[in-house]
């Protein structure tokens, strides 16, 4: 009985999630069905987000005229329809087709002046310099996130703290992620706080973002990485400071060493990777990650832009 | 990795013993190829089929040939979406499903590499190659030894990866085989190695096949004939034809310096020694979105055919369509970064691919306007290719609308990878390229065999698949909003799992369009005297393919048109056109000839022996390759004369049905 009621129950949801999507989501007043990337939850996201509407909003201009007037004509000018106009040697007009050029490319000049604008403003490599509505910038929290097959390492470097497959980040704070990968390519994608960059092996990207509402975060890896893939998830917790300074400190007592030795074992391949924590990290990992000479004896990979005379170990 | 002089890589263990869908698959695969083989045999059609398909060098017999080796590659990259669909759908509450990754991450690859390889590459060819000879008013292609064996490649190619299914692994990559992943540190076994000789195999059939067409529309035209006077059609094959010759050359030497990284240790596209993977990802997307341009452009030009045709009127702006057709094929090399705006190139840089992309939607949206007023004031019939055409509107304004939302950065940062993706693709290709397909193979299919399709099964096919695609790829579209990427195996949020299977009913009702389509060929064939085309043009139709009569005669047309207009053949109905029936002269016409067969059989084997590093046999079948084009160039006998005899009987016979008909 309960099971029959747990299953109607989720087919309304379904019909209700469904109809809502389809009819409210362009207008973004989806409320419901946790489509998270309609209804983040971070500064950032909510401004691609709005991006997205808009741009979506601006081509339905086209697209639902289009739509009906194929519908129409087709109906209006089936060929049993013998008092529709028949005219099969018409083929021109000039102001028609001023306008079928006309009209994609005014909407293609406003979506084009969106996009450069919101390109620049949400550029992942910009400093975040608006946390939320009315709220003044702080120092930002710096993670080093390292993906590795098939978990990822979070490194604090401001706090000496390193954490496996768990994130943390204090609300209304801009974090500045440092992205790299051990192997191969992934994705880090937390799609309530900001989009998502590659994370890529000798190679460091930027992410900027920042959490305004408290909660645990879905958050995973969005590029195929190989077998352990679809483990490669963790949850990212969007704390007040008060938690925030908790859960360091919970860090800082239940954690061991991540000196070199153990990150080269933690970097091998491993799947469903359980949370680890870290109370002491070794000085410069990160950059010997990325420049790929953490083991002993190997050569550090010379970074773009940077001089000649850097190949030793960091 | 043990390797033997002999054998290579290859043992016993290449083969999938402990496996048991794929022994089930290869039982399923031996019955029926079996009995095809024992059909064959015992009919006695072997002689049949190779005198007059397999060393065929008539372009229709080899269009033909594309065609169904694109179906046949449909029900496999088929089989494979469906494999997906019920993995997606039960892998839920900690239950891993039924594909262990192993199998899983091959399948969903191989789906890709097929499907655009081996199912739309081969259709769109094949729809070319019959086609647009005839548009132009010429007797065969400019070189049709060279059809003949791009044509063999291209089955090589299909016929490797079809291998890796019986004997070793495919590439467990994605379809695109990025590096580092498909490097030989992280994939060190056959998969990627099949991956890459089955593309380069194929490769070199399809770069010849562009080569071939361009010359053929270029230099072939009947005489009266200009540019601005070819059908669409023609010129959407033009197009495509170019962007084939220009970017798969990228595609080639990507996946050579691919093959020296795995192969010789090169560093082109590790981490280390100065290599860089992201230039891999640069090169194969330069390649790979003109790609998209070449399925969907030959798509685009049956609709434009179709609507003409059904409508009963002149294409609305000519001119504007071919612009439109050339702006498309020139942006289309200057949108690849689109693919990949998450790397993190700057601001201005995403910015400038961005708005280069939605620039394309101009002349796409004026292509759609132009079709939609060609179908005002006209006198529209609802047979098979125009239902096809309406639910390709539709559909592709969709997809092409979600297109220009991921061409946004700030909004492809969050639906990058996603499940939105996947649905936005599928939407395009099945509702742009595959729809095309299916109302080319409709429209042209009287052209080439004497007889339509029959329409009821084709109503149950349109209509499954229709409803299906959209049932199948609603839900993924949802999911994309709900945060979910794509190529996951195994889900957490068990409020995702009703989604995937509403995506999995879709695909069962695609199974059902693709049931349907093979009954309809079926029918067909039972009841093809009911369904016969005795004038040659049976939908009333404009252009100078439907001058001849169905099918065709191996020369197409006993006299070379003149061309007034780009309605050729309306014009010439219009103007009370007379069939000559005298006055014959015979034709010069190409032999048939098995080399190209031989070459790509031996240039398979020789892939063969490089993925499974059997030395000896990748170097006796290089040399076998050289030695045989070398002694086939020594062939000077190759044309005949068509007798002038045979062709006052042919055109007597036609003569005598047209009468028939009044």
């Amino acid at each position: 009985m309960i099971k029959r009621d747990k299953r109607a129950c989720n087919v309304k949801k379904i019909v209700c999630c469904g109809l809502r999507l389809a009819v409210l989501a362009p207008l973004g007043l989806l409320s419901a069905c946790h489509a998270v990337v309609l209804e983040p939850s971070g500064e950032i996201a909510e401004h691609q987000r709005n991006l997205l509407l808009a741009s979506t909003g601006l081509m339905l201009l086209v697209v639902v005229p289009v739509i009906a007037l194929t519908v129409l004509f087709a109906w209006r000018y089936r060929a049993s329809n013998r008092h529709a106009t028949y005219q099969p040697d018409w083929d021109h007009s000039i102001y028609l087709e001023l306008m079928i050029w006309a009209i994609p490319l005014l909407i293609i000049i406003c979506l084009g002046a969106l996009t450069w604008v919101g390109t620049h403003l949400l550029d992942p490599y910009r400093p975040i310099s608006r946390v939320g509505a009315g709220q003044d910038n702080a120092k930002p929290l710096v993670v080093d996130v390292v993906a590795l097959d098939w978990k990822w390492l979070f490194i604090y470097p401001q706090y000496g703290l390193a954490t496996v497959n768990d994130l943390a980040a204090p609300l209304d704070q801009p974090i500045e992620f440092h992205i790299t990968s051990s192997t191969v390519m992934n994705s880090f994608y937390v799609p309530a706080l900001a989009g998502q960059i590659y994370a890529m092996p000798g190679m460091q990207t930027r992410l900027n973002a920042v959490i305004n509402k408290p909660g645990d975060y879905a958050a995973f890896s969005a590029n195929y990485s190989g077998a352990g893939f679809s483990g490669m998830h963790f949850v990212f917790h969007g704390l007040s400071p008060a938690d925030f300074r908790h859960w360091l400190d919970e860090a800082h007592e239940h954690g061991g060493a991540l000196d070199r030795d153990t990150y080269l074992r933690l970097a091998e391949p491993s799947q469903h990777e359980p949370i680890h924590r870290y109370n002491s990290v070794a000085p410069d990992l990160f950059e010997a990650i990325l420049r790929q000479c953490v083991r002993e004896g190997q050569s550090c990979r010379r970074m773009p832009g940077t001089m000649g005379g850097e190949d030793t170990q960091p | 990795m043990n390797e033997s002089f002999l054998f290579g890589r290859l043992t016993l263990g290449a083969l999938p013993l402990h496996e048991p869908i794929l022994i089930g698959t290869f039982i399923g695969v031996a019955l029926v190829g079996g009995a095809l083989l024992a059909a064959i045999t015992y009919f006695q059609k072997w002689g049949y089929l190779w005198r007059e398909w397999f060393t065929s060098i008539d372009h229709k017999r080899i269009g033909v040939m594309y065609v169904i080796l694109g179906l046949i590659m449909l029900l496999r990259g088929f089989s494979d979406a469906l494999m997906m669909r019920a993995q997606q759908a039960i892998a839920f509450h900690g239950s891993e499903g039924y594909l262990p990754a192993h199998h899983y991450d091959q399948v969903f690859t191989a789906h890709g590499v097929i499907m655009i390889f081996f199912v739309a590459m081969p259709l769109v060819t094949g729809l070319m190659n019959f086609v647009v000879p005839m548009q132009i008013g010429a007797r065969d292609v400019a070189f049709p030894f060279l059809n003949n064996f791009s044509f063999w490649m291209t089955v090589g190619g299909a016929m490797l990866v079809m291998t890796s299914l019986f004997v070793g692994d495919f590439a467990k990559t994605g379809w695109l085989a990025y590096p580092p992943l498909s490097g030989i540190a992280t994939s060190p076994d056959t998969g990627v190695d099949y991956y890459i000789w089955g593309l380069q195999v194929a490769g070199i059939g399809t770069t010849l096949s562009g080569i071939n067409l361009v010359a053929t529309i270029v230099k072939m035209r009947a005489p009266g004939m200009t540019l601005m006077r070819m059908p669409i059609f023609t010129w959407t094959s033009l197009c495509t034809n170019i962007l084939i010759v220009a970017s798969f050359p990228v595609l080639t030497a990507v996946l050579a310096l691919l093959a020296l990284d795995r192969y010789l240790g090169m560093h082109f596209f590790t981490t280390q020694f100065g290599g860089n993977p992201m230039l891999y990802v640069n090169l194969i997307w330069i390649w790979g979105h003109p790609e998209v341009y070449i399925l969907v452009l030959p798509a685009f030009g049956v609709f434009s055919e179709v609507t003409a045709t059904f409508c009963g009127k002149r294409l609305f702006g000519y001119s504007s369509m071919v612009y439109a057709t050339l702006v498309i094929t020139i942006l289309s090399y200057l949108v690849w970064l689109h693919h990949f705006f998450t790397m993190g190139s700057g601001a201005s840089v995403n910015s400038f691919f961005g708005i280069a992309t939605m620039i394309i939607s101009i002349p796409t949206g004026a292509k759609i306007f132009n079709w939609l007023f060609t179908m005002y004031h006209g006198r529209i019939r609802f047979e098979l290719p125009m239902m096809w055409t309406i639910a390709f509107i539709i559909t592709f304004t969709i997809g092409g609308m979600t297109g220009v939302m991921l061409a946004v950065p700030p909004a492809d940062f969050v639906l990058h990878n996603s499940l939105f993706l996947v649905a936005h693709f599928h939407n395009v290709i099945i509702g742009g390229v595959l729809f095309g397909m299916f109302a080319g193979i409709t429209y042209w299919f009287p052209k080439a065999f004497g007889f339509r399709l029959e329409p009821f099964w084709g109503h149950v096919s349109f209509w499954c698949w229709v409803s299906g695609f959209w049932v199948a790829f609603t839900p993924l579209y949802i999911l994309g909003f709900m945060g979910v990427t794509r190529r996951l195996r195994q889900f957490d949020d068990p409020s995702l799992q009703i989604w995937f299977v509403i995506a999995g009913i879709g695909a069962l009702l695609i199974l059902c369009g693709i049931v349907a389509f093979l009954i309809q060929i079926f029918v067909t064939i039972r009841r093809r005297e009911s369904l016969r085309d005795l004038t040659g043009d049976p939908w009333n139709a404009r252009t100078l393919e439907w001058s001849t009569s169905s099918p065709p005669p191996p020369y197409n047309f006993a006299f070379t048109p003149v061309i007034h207009e780009p309605d050729a053949w309306w014009d010439m109905k219009q103007n009370g056109y007379v069939r000559p029936l005298r006055g014959f002269k015979p034709i010069v016409m190409p032999k048939n000839t098995g080399a190209g067969f031989v070459l790509a059989v031996l240039s398979s084997i020789g892939a063969f022996g490089l993925i499974w590093y059997i030395w000896w046999l990748a170097a006796v079948s290089f040399a076998s390759v050289l030695a045989f084009a070398i002694y086939h160039t020594f062939e000077y006998d190759r044309e005949y004369r068509f007798p002038i005899e045979k062709i006052i009987q042919t055109e007597d016979e036609r003569t005598a049905m047209l009468a028939q008909r009044s």
